[in-house]
């Protein structure tokens, strides 16, 4: 779910993060520039050679559409019974083509690249008191974390249920939040343990940069 | 195995939490290679080892490790000292194997190029190469542990500290982990319920309510630790 990167040598894996999150915010907003279904299908197709050249397992590509896929069905219908089905077809090409564009560039770009890139892009705002470093480790660490709040979360809910309690917000979030404090203070002995010092460090780590 | 100079010296040292009191002016010297703590739980064991490399600072007394006391320069002592935690995924910061193995040497400031070449030596030593750009969520048990051990011995630390690094794990990955531990290179201080992993220590140090309850040989301080909790 998090931490997506597919490694792979291919010419799109290859390419720097910075370029690659760049030409992203340009084709979505030029996604919205442009309209017609022949249009969004050609670059439908021409997404699907990026794919091929990335040589990404397919099962991966589908393991990340699969949530927002969900939401495609509802908005075609939506303009097919309100607007117009063209309408419908082309929003949800539209739609399609920035998704996969966006899991492409996820799947073939490591996190510490992109957390290098956002902090380069931050570098300026240090006048104003942002500490880039600070900020892609704070985003690296709600990535690392995530992955482990949903398992303690359903690791309560499941003591929960198996002591006869169906489902309640309360006794969810409360031993969540007493878990997650606990954690938070382990991890700080942690990084202190390891020597982090935000005010001279960054704290990703690339070999190639 | 004694070494003749203590290099890690507790002296006079207590402790509390609010007003429980975890450690009772407590006075070790520690040189030897191999040395475990062991003690009932809340023992004060491993608020002990906590303050080994300054991740406690105590109440009373004074840690110093190669004569830099905690309480002077904590970040010397913690470049001296290596620790690894009972639970590896309170431990790993980075999402990916090689980034988190790289986060501690990046503190040190060291080169690009030489962060480099110790990741690559520490992940073929500790069979994790192939896991480098894997997802650190998604590890085995083992293989986390394994990561937080590789983690801390890649910035060649002079001593390390274990608490309790088997206790979540099974058997098959503790006894690799335990492996590990016993081709550590450096002094290794140890707290761990498993009185089997200390039968070839040099020293077996007992806690009990804060304070020193045996320490000495594995066979006689094991012994005393056993009669004690019958």
């Amino acid at each position: 779910m998090l931490s997506l990167y597919v490694p792979g040598d291919s010419i799109v894996h290859r390419l720097p993060a910075g370029p690659k999150l760049l030409a992203l915010f340009a084709a979505s907003t030029a996604l919205f520039a442009v309209s017609g279904i022949p249009i969004h299908a050609a670059e439908l197709l021409a997404v699907a050679g990026l794919f091929r050249a990335a040589r990404l397992p397919w099962r991966d590509t589908l393991h990340q559409l699969r949530p927002a896929l969900i939401f495609l069905v509802p908005i075609f219908l939506f303009h097919a019974f309100v607007t117009d089905w063209r309408l419908g077809i082309e929003t949800v090409l539209r739609i399609l083509v920035l998704l996969l564009l966006a899991v492409l560039v996820t799947l073939t770009t490591k996190l510490s690249d992109m957390i290098d890139v956002l902090e380069r892009a931050l570098r300026p705002l240090r006048h104003v008191g942002v500490n880039p470093s600070k900020a892609g480790m704070m985003l690296s660490m709600v990535i690392r974390f995530i992955p482990l709040m949903t398992r303690e979360a359903r690791e309560i809910l499941e003591a929960q249920r198996a002591r006869g309690l169906d489902r309640s917000a309360l006794a969810l979030l409360v031993p969540l939040l007493i878990k997650t404090l606990k954690m938070a203070g382990d991890l700080s002995d942690a990084i202190e343990a390891r020597g982090y010092d935000p005010e001279t460090v960054a704290p990703v780590w690339r070999r190639w940069g | 195995m004694r070494i003749a100079h203590a290099m890690i010296e507790v002296s006079n040292v207590s402790h509390r939490y609010g007003a429980h009191e975890v450690l009772k002016a407590v006075n070790l010297r520690i040189g030897e290679r191999r040395v475990g703590i062991i003690g009932a739980n809340g023992s004060g064991k491993s608020t002990f080892a906590r303050l080994l490399n300054g991740l406690l600072i105590p109440d009373e007394g004074s840690v110093t490790v190669d004569g830099i006391d905690t309480r002077e320069d904590v970040k010397a002592v913690r470049r001296r000292v290596g620790f690894v935690f009972q639970n590896p995924d309170n431990q790993i910061v980075f999402p990916i194997v090689e980034e988190d193995v790289a986060f501690g040497l990046r503190n040190l400031k060291l080169p690009k190029d030489e962060v480099a070449r110790r990741v690559d030596a520490v992940l073929e030593r500790y069979r994790l190469e192939r896991l480098r750009d894997h997802a650190t969520h998604l590890l085995s048990g083992g293989e986390k542990q394994m990561l937080a051990i590789s983690a801390v011995l890649v910035m060649e630390p002079r001593y390390v500290v274990l608490d309790e690094p088997m206790t979540l794990l099974d058997l098959r990955n503790k006894k690799l982990v335990l492996e590990i531990i016993r081709g550590i290179e450096q002094p290794v201080v140890l707290v761990t319920h498993d009185l089997d992993h200390l039968r070839d220590f040099d020293r077996i140090v007992v806690f009990d309510e804060g304070g020193v309850m045996a320490d000495g040989p594995p066979e006689t301080a094991i012994r005393e630790y056993v009669r004690a909790m019958a």
